[in-house]
């Protein structure tokens, strides 16, 4: 006998996280409550006496596929939208009422089995491999096989030939430059400015402000500072003392 | 508690992984609706071996398996392969065969 404890827990643990697989929005969260019902589905072997199948599925499904599902998921891009248009029209409906119409007839169908119960007996891994390689030892070898089938399947099925003999690092290089791409690193923000903060431009040799070597985030956020303003400072400073600290002094003049 | 209440659970969640598999057009979302029919199937073998007292529902569980690790490796590669050719993973998208 079952504990009834165990299997609301688990009836609770699979049922509702598999539900987003209907609703839930993004590809991630489905994959994570996919893993739930995993974790409740290993729970249920355990608790029905079979401890190995219960370790395989926490070690295949929760520890080997749905990994592989999220490495899928983060190569072709987690945010890709699902379109909500309809090609056929009415799917939505027809596709509830199907599965609705299924889940009816194997529960009315499974109300009608009558089976007496017997004496438990418990997948324990010795008594699992005396089965499984005296009587399906043939089974057995012909799944390795279909493993390995499956393994070169992947790796001609994502294989792509080079098309372009590969590039090195010079030849990348030269085309840069004849892009026009500046051969020179950056100037750094605020070296030259008497002022180290990030917002404001570096000057180059004849004291005017580079725009691009404060960060585009900056620019984008509206939070540049006027390059002009630290110059005019620089210029008319007769004693620098007096500006060790143009923050506090910018302050001071708003 | 009888154990064929397991193989209720496992119908209930056969029917929300076939309904997923209908509704979703996304195409992991869709095979993760494949996964979890397998998984449901599993659940009814495991409660059926222990309803019978024999093992031999365990064993084919286990096949399931093994043969259910195989298919997600190779359906990736797929998606994977559709999604190179095409820039999109959506089930709706390849219509070339449409008459």
């Amino acid at each position: 006998m079952v504990s009834p404890v165990l299997f609301w827990v688990v009836a609770l643990l699979t049922v509702i996280p598999s539900l987003a697989l209907l609703f839930a929005r993004k590809a991630v969260h489905i994959a994570m409550s996919i893993v739930c019902v995993m974790v409740g589905l290993a729970a249920a072997y355990v608790g029905l006496g079979a401890p190995f199948l219960g370790v395989v599925q926490i070690v295949v499904y929760t520890g080997a596929v749905m990994m592989l599902f999220l490495f899928v998921l983060m190569l072709v891009g987690v945010d890709q939208r699902e379109d909500l248009k309809e090609t056929l029209r009415g799917q939505r409906w027809i596709a509830l009422f199907t599965a609705g119409g299924l889940a009816i007839l194997l529960i009315s169908v499974i109300g009608r089995v009558s089976i007496s119960p017997q004496e438990e007996q418990v997948g324990n891994p010795e008594d699992i491999a005396l089965v499984l390689f005296d009587r399906y030892v043939l089974v057995m070898e012909v799944l390795g096989a279909l493993l390995i089938t499956a393994a070169v399947g992947a790796l001609v099925m994502t294989h792509t030939p080079r098309l372009l003999p590969r590039k090195t690092q010079a030849e990348v290089h030269a085309a840069r430059v004849l892009a026009g791409a500046d051969p020179v690193n950056k100037p750094m923000p605020g070296v030259y400015a008497r002022h180290n903060a990030l917002d404001v431009p570096a000057l180059d040799p004849d004291g005017n402000p580079i725009e691009h070597s404060v960060s585009r985030v900056l620019e984008v956020r509206e939070q540049m500072s006027d390059g002009d303003e630290f110059r005019a400072r620089l210029e008319s400073t007769a004693n620098p003392e007096d500006h060790q600290n143009p923050q506090a002094e910018a302050e001071g003049e708003k | 508690m009888n154990a064929i209440n397991f193989v209720y659970l496992a119908a209930i969640l056969f029917s929300i992984g076939s309904a997923a598999v209908l509704l979703r057009r996304n195409a992991i979302v869709a095979f993760m609706g494949v996964e979890l029919m397998l998984n449901a199937a599993n659940l009814a073998l495991v409660a059926f071996s222990r309803l019978h007292g024999q093992l031999d529902g365990q064993i084919m569980a286990f096949f399931v398996m093994v043969v259910a690790a195989a298919e997600v490796v190779v359906g990736l590669a797929i998606i994977i392969a559709v999604f190179r050719a095409r820039q999109t993973i959506s089930l709706d998208e390849p219509a070339e065969l449409k008459g």
